[in-house]
C-alpha cells in the first residue's frame, strides 16, 4: 500500500505524462511515442488509485473483475473497427466518458460516508450536480452523434418548431431544480431534483445533435471530445481530485481548439453551428442562390478517358472526401497513385480541414492506404499550385471545391475557404449523381468548361482508371 | 424547315479571313442547318469553291442573291452600307459590329428589322462563353503573327547559336502588353528561341507571362492596373512617369518591341516616344499592334511599315488577313459554337434567347429594337470579390497564434467579466475550492497551447488519444469502490460498488480501445 504522498507524487508524474501526450502529436514521427507516454500515464494514475489509500483490499477483486471486461471489449473494438468508422467509434467511446461520469456522480450524491457543512456541501453538491448534467449531454449527443454517422439515424438535422425556446425552457427547469436540489434535507428528498435534471440533460443532448446536419459532423464530434473532458473535470472538483481535474481539463480544452479549428475551416461561428440547422441533405437550395443558378452543360467523362488525361499529366492533385469514405476506396487511389509516381507523375493529395466527418479523417483513410505522409498537403500548403496543376481529382467531395464559396456572395457557404481545383487545367469530378452536397448547394464548378463528371461508384470508377492505366 | 446560314464573301478592303470554313460547313449542316456560301468568299483562305461543295455547302454566284437568300448572314469585317441593303428585312446577321463605333450602321439594321449579334459584344467573363470568343482567337493569331513579321523584318536570328561561323546573340524581344495577343507573342518569340520580356500594368498577369517562357518586367511603382472585367485601365500620371522611363530603359537594351496596349474605348496609349526609337539599336524592329487605334508609338503609319531612324517600325493593321486559314478557321468555329448556343435542339432553328446572360450581351439588335448596350453579367463583380476576400482568408491557419485579435472593446469587455467572476468566486468560495480551481484554470491553459501545435492530419488520433484519456475518470469511480471508512458512518455499500464497478468497465472499454486504435491509427502513418 502506497501512502497519500506517494499516491500525489505518481499523479503529477501522470498528468506529466498525459501533457507530454498530446504534445507528441504535434508530429507523425513524435506521435506513437505520444500515444506510449499517455498508456504509460494512464497505467501510473490507476495503479497508483489502486494501491493509494484511498481504496482498500476489499474493493480490488471488484476492481480486476470490471477492468477485465471493460478491457477485452475495449480491445476488440479497437481491432475490429474498420478506419472508415473512426468517427463513430470515437462519438461511442465519448457516450460511454459521459455515462461513466453520471454513475461516479450518483455513486457520490448517495455516499452517506461524506459529510461537509455550509458553503462545503452546498459547492460539493453543485459540482455533483453539474458532473452529472455535463456527463448525461454528452452521453445522449454522443449515442444520437453516433447513430448520424453510422447512417443508423438520417443525416437531415431535425428541426422542432420553437426548437431554441425548448432548450431554454429545459435550462431554466434544470437552474431551477438546482436550487430545490441544494436545498434538499435528506438523500431521497435531493434525488428527485437529480433525476428530473438527468433527463432534461439526455433529452437536451438528443436534441442538440439531432439538430444538426450531417456537414457539421466534425464540429460535434470534437465538441463531444471536449464535454466528455469537462466532465472529467466536474468529477474532479467533486471527488476533490487534482488528477481528475487537470486530465479533463486537458481533454476539454483540446475538444474546444479542434471544434474552433473546424468552425474556421467552414468558416462558420460556432453558435451557429450548435443552434443547428445547417447542413440539409439534399434540401432546396437557399433562396439568395436562386438567381445565379450555375448555367452550363455538364460534360461526363469515362474511365478510360480520365486515365489517359492522367497519364498525360505531370502534376495532379487528388481531393478526397466523404464519399471515398463512404466507397472504401482509399487503397484503390493508392494503386493509382503509386502507378503514376512511378511514371514520374508528382500527385499530392490536398485536404480540406472538414473534408469528411471528422477532424482528420481523410488523413487516417489515407495514413492506412499507406500513402506517404509527405505528399498530403492542407489546404493552405497546396491551394496555391492549382494553376500549375494539370489534373486534379476530386473524389467524393463536393461543398469543399465549391466556387460559389468565392464567387457567389449570397451562397450559404460564402466565405468558407475552399480548394480551388478549377484552377487546375482540367478538373475532374467523381460522384455518384449529380445530387447537391451536404449543404444543399449547387455547386458551379461541375458546370465549368475545364471540368469534366466522372458518374459511378468511386470505388469502382477507380479501379477502372487502374485498369486503364495499367494497360 | 431548317435555316440557311449565307457566307458572303467579304469585300472590305484587304480583308482575307471568311466566316467559315469547310471543316465548320460540315459540322453546322449536322446541326440541321442549310449553308450556302458566296462564290470566291474563301480564296482568299485557301478554302475553294469545291471544298465547301465538298462540305455540304451550296455555292451561289453574286452577293445580291446569296444576301437574299439567307435566313442568317455569317460575316467577319463590320458590314458596308451596301451590304446592309442587301440584307433581308427581319433576317438575322451575325459578325463583328462594333455599335459603340457604329451608330449609323446600328440605326440602318434595325430599320431592316434584323437581328444582329455583335461578336465583339460577348461578356468574356462568362467562362463558358470561351468558346465562342473571337476578340481572343483573332488577337492570338494576330500577335503570333507580329512575332513573324518582327522575326521577317529583323536582320538576325532570335536564337542565340554557337557556330563554326561565329557566335550569335539570341534576340531580345520586349512585348508591352501581356493581353491575349501579348501572351500569344511571348510564347511564339520565345518558341523561336528570343529572349522574351513582358509588361503589363496588371500585375496580375506575370505568372501567365513566366508560364509562357517570359521574363515579366515591373514598372517601379504600386498601383492597380486592372479596369476589372480583365481589361486594363488608365493609370495615374507617376506611374506613367515610371513606366515611361522602364520603356525607356528597355529601348536601348532590346532588339524588338512589340506592342498590343490597348484600352477599351481609348486611344491606344502612346508607350513608345520617337526618343525611345532612336535610342534603339539600327536594324531593330517595332511591330505596333494598335496601330489601327492609333499606335503605341509615336512614329507609327497604320497599314504601312517604315523605317526612321534606321528602325523598322511594323503598323500592319491587317494581321489576321495576313493569316487568314488560321484565323478563317478559328473564327468559323467560334461562330459554330455560338451557333450551337442558339440552337440548342439541333433541328436547323435558332432560338435568341434573352434569358441567357451570352446570347443576351451578344444581341445587339432584336428584331429591329437595339438592346445595346446589354446589362452588366453579374459574374465579373463576383469574380473581382474574391481579391479583395483573400488577405483576411490568408491568416486563417497561424499555429500556435489562436485567431485573429479580438477588438479592444471585446477584450476589456471579456476581461471585465473574467474579473467579475474572479471577485465573486473569492468572496463566496471556500479555500479548498479555490486550491482545485487554481489547478484547472492553468490545466486549460497547458492544453491550449499544447493542442494549437497539433497537426491537423493528426486531428483524428488527437481525438482518440484525449478520449482514451478522459477515461482517467475511471479514479473518480476506483476511489468510491472500497474507501477506508471512518467508524460510526453508515454508507449504503451495495448501491455504490454497483454504479462503481459499471462506470470502471465503462471507461475501461474506453481507455483500452482508445489506446489501441490511437496505437493502429499511428502506426499507419508512414513517410
Amino acid at each position: 500500500m502506497m501512502t497519500a504522498s506517494l499516491a500525489t507524487v505518481s499523479y503529477i508524474g501522470a498528468t506529466i505524462l498525459f501533457i507530454l501526450s498530446l504534445g507528441g502529436l504535434s508530429h507523425p514521427e513524435s506521435s506513437r511515442r505520444g500515444n506510449l507516454y499517455g498508456m504509460i500515464g494512464m497505467t501510473i494514475a490507476v495503479l497508483a488509485t489502486v494501491f493509494g489509500p484511498r481504496v482498500t483490499m476489499a474493493g480490488i477483486p471488484w476492481i480486476i473483475g470490471a477492468m477485465v471486461v471493460g478491457a477485452a471489449v475495449g480491445l476488440y473494438a479497437a481491432k475490429k473497427v474498420q478506419m472508415t468508422q473512426m468517427p463513430e467509434l470515437v462519438a461511442l467511446m465519448h457516450s460511454l466518458v459521459g455515462l461513466a461520469a453520471c454513475l461516479v456522480g450518483y455513486a457520490n450524491y448517495i455516499d452517506t460516508s461524506i459529510q461537509l457543512e455550509g458553503a462545503e456541501k452546498a459547492i460539493h453538491e453543485m459540482e455533483i450536480y453539474i458532473g452529472i448534467l455535463i456527463g448525461a449531454v454528452t452521453f445522449s449527443g454522443s449515442v444520437i452523434a453516433f447513430g448520424k454517422l453510422s447512417g443508423k439515424i438520417g443525416g437531415k438535422p431535425l428541426l422542432l418548431p420553437g426548437r431554441h425556446l425548448l432548450n431554454l425552457a429545459g435550462l431554466l427547469i434544470v437552474i431551477w431544480f438546482a436550487g430545490s436540489f441544494l436545498h434538499a434535507e435528506s438523500i431521497n428528498d435531493g434525488m428527485l431534483p437529480l433525476i428530473v435534471m438527468t433527463v432534461i440533460a439526455l433529452l437536451f443532448g438528443i436534441h442538440m445533435v439531432m439538430a444538426i446536419g450531417g456537414a457539421d459532423m466534425p464540429v460535434v464530434v470534437s465538441m463531444l471530445n471536449s464535454y466528455s473532458g469537462w466532465a472529467a473535470a466536474a468529477t474532479g472538483f467533486m471527488l476533490n481530485n487534482d488528477l481528475l481535474i487537470v486530465t479533463g481539463a486537458l481533454v476539454g480544452s483540446s475538444g474546444a481548439i479542434l471544434s474552433y479549428i473546424m468552425c474556421r475551416a467552414m468558416n462558420r461561428n460556432f453558435i451557429s453551428v450548435i443552434a443547428g440547422g445547417f447542413g440539409t441533405g439534399g434540401g432546396t437550395p437557399a433562396a439568395a442562390s436562386g438567381d445565379a443558378q450555375p448555367a452550363g452543360e455538364v460534360v461526363s467523362i469515362s474511365a478510360a478517358e480520365t486515365a489517359e488525361l492522367l497519364r498525360e499529366a505531370k502534376n495532379v492533385i487528388i481531393v478526397p472526401g466523404y464519399g471515398m469514405a463512404v466507397a472504401q476506396a482509399q487503397h484503390t487511389v493508392y494503386e493509382i497513385t503509386q502507378l503514376l509516381r512511378e511514371k514520374g507523375v508528382n500527385v499530392r493529395f490536398g485536404i480540406h480541414p472538414v473534408a469528411g466527418r471528422m477532424p482528420g479523417h481523410m488523413n487516417v483513410l489515407l495514413a492506412e492506404a499507406k500513402v506517404p505522409y509527405d505528399i498530403v498537403m492542407e489546404m493552405d500548403e497546396l491551394n496555391e499550385d492549382f494553376p500549375d496543376t494539370d489534373v486534379s481529382m476530386v473524389i467524393g467531395a463536393n461543398d469543399i471545391v465549391n466556387p460559389a464559396a468565392q464567387d457567389d456572395p449570397g451562397s450559404p457557404i460564402a466565405g468558407m475557404p475552399v480548394l480551388e481545383v478549377w484552377k487546375a487545367r482540367t478538373s475532374i469530378v467523381m460522384k455518384r449523381s449529380m445530387a447537391s452536397g451536404y449543404a444543399g448547394v449547387d455547386n458551379p464548378l461541375f458546370y465549368k468548361e475545364n471540368n469534366r463528371m466522372l458518374f459511378g461508384d468511386a470505388k469502382k470508377m477507380l479501379e477502372e482508371v487502374f485498369v486503364a492505366l495499367k494497360a | 424547315m431548317s435555316l440557311m446560314i449565307g457566307v458572303p464573301r467579304e469585300i472590305a478592303a484587304g480583308e482575307k479571313r471568311v466566316a467559315t470554313v469547310p471543316e465548320v460547313v460540315e459540322k453546322l449542316v449536322k446541326l440541321g442547318f442549310k449553308v450556302a456560301v458566296e462564290s470566291g468568299a474563301g480564296d482568299a483562305a485557301n478554302c475553294s469553291d469545291d471544298a465547301y461543295r465538298a462540305a455540304g455547302a451550296e455555292i451561289i454566284n453574286g452577293a445580291a442573291k446569296l444576301w437574299s437568300a439567307s435566313d442568317i448572314v455569317f460575316k467577319v469585317s463590320v458590314p458596308t452600307m451596301e451590304e446592309v441593303v442587301l440584307l433581308r428585312e427581319g433576317g438575322h446577321l451575325i459578325g463583328f459590329i462594333w455599335p459603340a463605333q457604329n451608330p449609323e450602321l446600328m440605326q440602318q439594321l434595325a430599320a431592316k428589322k434584323a437581328t444582329v449579334l455583335a461578336i465583339d459584344c460577348l461578356p468574356r467573363m462568362l467562362s463558358r462563353a470561351q468558346k465562342m470568343d473571337a476578340l481572343t482567337s483573332q488577337a492570338g493569331v494576330a500577335g503570333y503573327r507580329a512575332v513573324i513579321e518582327a522575326a521577317n523584318a529583323f536582320g538576325r536570328f532570335f536564337n542565340g547559336q554557337i557556330t563554326a561561323a561565329g557566335k550569335v546573340p539570341p534576340a531580345k524581344v520586349f512585348i508591352a502588353g501581356a493581353g491575349v495577343a501579348g501572351l500569344a507573342a511571348i510564347g511564339t518569340a520565345a518558341g523561336l528561341g528570343a529572349i522574351v520580356r513582358a509588361n503589363d500594368t496588371r500585375a496580375e498577369v506575370a505568372d501567365q507571362v513566366k508560364s509562357l517562357g517570359g521574363e515579366f518586367v515591373k514598372v517601379d511603382y504600386e498601383e492597380e492596373g486592372g479596369g476589372g472585367g480583365g481589361y486594363a485601365k488608365v493609370m495615374s500620371e507617376g506611374f506613367q512617369q515610371a513606366q515611361r522611363e522602364m520603356y525607356a530603359k528597355q529601348a536601348k537594351e532590346v532588339d524588338i518591341i512589340i506592342t498590343t496596349a490597348l484600352i477599351p474605348g481609348k486611344p491606344a496609349p502612346r508607350l513608345i516616344t520617337a526618343e525611345m526609337v532612336q535610342s534603339m539599336k539600327p536594324g531593330s524592329v517595332i511591330v505596333d499592334m494598335a496601330a489601327e487605334r492609333g499606335g503605341n508609338c509615336e512614329l507609327t503609319e497604320p497599314g504601312k511599315a517604315v523605317v526612321k531612324h534606321g528602325v523598322t517600325i511594323v503598323g500592319y493593321t491587317d494581321l489576321n488577313s495576313r493569316l487568314a486559314k488560321q484565323s478563317s478557321t478559328l473564327y468559323g468555329t467560334n461562330l459554330f459554337r455560338l451557333t450551337e448556343e442558339l440552337c440548342k435542339t439541333k433541328d436547323g432553328n435558332i432560338n435568341v434567347n434573352m434569358e441567357d446572360d451570352a446570347i443576351r450581351g451578344l444581341t445587339v439588335i432584336k428584331d429591329g429594337a437595339i438592346t445595346w448596350p446589354a446589362p452588366a453579367p453579374k459574374l465579373p463583380a463576383a469574380a473581382a470579390k474574391p481579391a479583395a476576400a483573400k488577405p483576411a482568408a490568408a491568416p486563417a491557419h497561424g499555429h500556435g497564434g489562436g485567431g485573429a485579435p479580438a477588438s479592444a472593446g471585446k477584450t476589456a469587455a471579456i476581461f471585465g467579466i473574467a474579473a467579475l467572476l474572479f471577485l465573486l468566486l473569492g468572496a463566496y468560495a471556500p479555500a479548498a475550492f479555490l486550491g482545485h480551481f487554481t489547478v484547472f484554470v492553468l490545466a486549460c491553459f497547458v492544453g491550449y497551447m499544447v493542442v494549437w501545435n497539433v497537426t491537423p492530419a493528426l486531428h483524428t488520433p488527437l481525438m482518440s488519444v484525449t478520449n482514451a484519456i478522459s477515461s482517467i475518470i475511471a479514479i473518480g469511480a476506483l476511489v468510491q469502490i472500497a474507501p477506508p471508512l471512518t467508524e460510526g458512518f453508515d454508507r449504503p455499500d451495495g448501491w455504490i460498488r454497483w454504479l462503481a464497478v459499471a462506470a470502471i468497465a465503462l471507461t475501461t472499454v474506453n481507455m483500452f480501445g482508445g489506446f489501441a486504435v490511437t496505437r493502429r491509427m499511428l502506426s499507419m502513418f508512414r513517410k
